[in-house]
Order: C-alpha cells, then structure tokens, then sequence
C-alpha cells in the first residue's frame, strides 16, 4: 500500500510538472486530468470513495470537459502566446520552491495527530457524508444551489454580446 | 479490498501534507509562469485540488466526516468559479482577440 502512495504521488506530481510545463494548452488538460484520476485514486486510499466518484465525475467529467470546449471553441490550440520573460520565469519557479520549504519547515513542527474517534474504513461512505451534510451541513448545502444560480447568471451576463 | 480501506493506519499523515505542501506550491508557481489566461485557471484548480487533499486527509485521520463534507463545497465553489472564469476568457478572447493575461495590465495599477 505504500507502494501504491508513492507511486499516485509521484504520478500527480510529474503531470502537475508537465501542466505548468508544457506549452500546448491541450497537453495540459490531458495531464491535469491524469493528475486529478491520480488524486481520485487517493481519495480512494483515504478511504474517501465518495469523494472519489464525486471528483471523478465533476473535475473529469464536467470542468475540464469545459476547459477543452472553451480551447476548442476559441481555437487555442495552437502555442501562439509567447512565454514570459527568463527573468520572471525564473524567480516564478525560485517562488515555488521557496514557498514549498517555507510551508513545509513550518508543518514539520506539528504534533501528531489524534485520531477523536477509533479508527473505522467506511468514514468516506455516502451514508456517513450523506449524514454529516444532511444534518449539520443543511443551511450552506441549500445556499450553495443559489451560489451556483448566481455564478450561471453571471457566466450569461459575460457570455452575452453587447450591443 | 481490506488493506486499501487500513492503508492509512500505515502512511504517516505527514506524506500527505508534503504531497499537497508540493503541489500547492506547483499550482503557485503555474500561476506565476504563465501568460495563457487558461492554463493560470488550470493551476488554480491545481491549488484548489491540493487544499482538498489535505482536507480529506485531516477528515480521515481523525475519523470525521465534516471535512469530506467540506471539500463537496469546495468543489462546488470550484465549479462556480470555473464557470465564471471561463466566460471571462470567452468575453476576453472576443474583445481583444486574445487570452494573453499580460494584454490586461492595465488592472494592476
């Protein structure tokens, strides 16, 4: 099983490389999806299977399906936009790597943590989920619908021609 | 199917946190790097995706499902934001026949 970790991480990392890499805006969806069927597989492993089929079918299925019909749609497909300067792409990357040491010498200082209750594999099963939001979660799962009205408003709004 | 659901009694927490710690920051330096306006969207779900890792990974080692409960909101504010974003890039893209973010300098100062 550690195997398996260490081979979705270093799958997710590579394609998360290859996505800020590569200049063809259609290789970065193909390798951001195959980052996020890594992270499903995670999920998986953290014992999350609903979240799993949930980013499945909404990060795979439905965003970057969009991301690709907008490219396709505005004819991007092409590297026709010059990269940035060596100067910003450069200090882009020192920026990275500098904040990856930064956040990770800060959460190395961190104490165990604890589990609150004994450890059990069905956490990530609807029925525990469904519970959780469904009783606690009510009031933000129902403000979350107008969330999505307003956002689909507003994409109209951009999206209509003004005359 | 039994040691997948007891393989986090064996990975230290800590994996997770370094593991999401480096694609944050991967997502940080996409944001930075590039000038497509899409592909900074991309890296931004890259980030977004990151804090949802890390999220799934406190709710399950500490056995509460409050957290997987808010990474399903934080995909759907994901879902929201690129909605909006993408026809921001449409309108852009009409407007000055390009999705260069360096045309819309005029917004930083």
């Amino acid at each position: 099983m550690t195997f398996l970790f260490y081979m979705l991480s270093a799958i997710m990392i590579i394609s998360a490389l290859l996505v800020v890499f590569s200049t063809n805006p259609i290789n970065s969806v193909i390798y951001l999806i195959i980052c996020f069927i890594a992270m499903a597989g995670h999920y998986i492993l953290l014992n999350a299977q609903f979240l799993a089929v949930v980013h499945i079918i909404v990060y795979t299925g439905a965003i970057m399906v969009l991301f690709l019909f907008v490219i396709m749609l505005l004819n991007l497909n092409k590297a026709i936009i010059p990269q940035k300067s060596q100067l910003t792409r450069i200090s882009a990357v020192v920026t990275g790597g500098l904040f990856f040491l930064v956040v990770l010498a800060a959460t190395r200082q961190t104490f165990e943590i604890q589990a609150r209750y004994p450890f059990t594999g069905d956490i990530g099963l609807v029925k525990e989920v469904g519970k959780a939001l469904f009783h606690e979660f009510l009031l933000p799962f129902e403000m979350s619908s107008v969330l999505f009205i307003s956002a689909m408003v507003g994409a109209v709004m951009f999206g209509k021609k003004d005359n | 199917m039994k040691e997948i659901s007891s393989a986090i009694q064996i990975i230290p927490l800590d994996s997770y946190i370094m593991l999401s710690v480096a694609l944050f920051s991967i997502g940080l330096m996409g944001v930075l790097f590039r000038r497509n306006i899409i592909a900074v969207l991309m890296c931004l779900e890259l980030m977004f995706n990151s804090a949802n890792l890390l999220l799934t990974a406190f709710s399950s080692y500490h056995s509460d499902p409050s957290g997987q409960v808010f990474v399903f909101f934080i995909m759907i504010v994901a879902a929201a934001e690129v909605a909006v974003g993408l026809s921001i890039v449409v309108m852009m893209k009409r407007n000055v026949e390009s999705v260069d973010i360096n045309l819309l300098n005029r917004l930083k100062w």
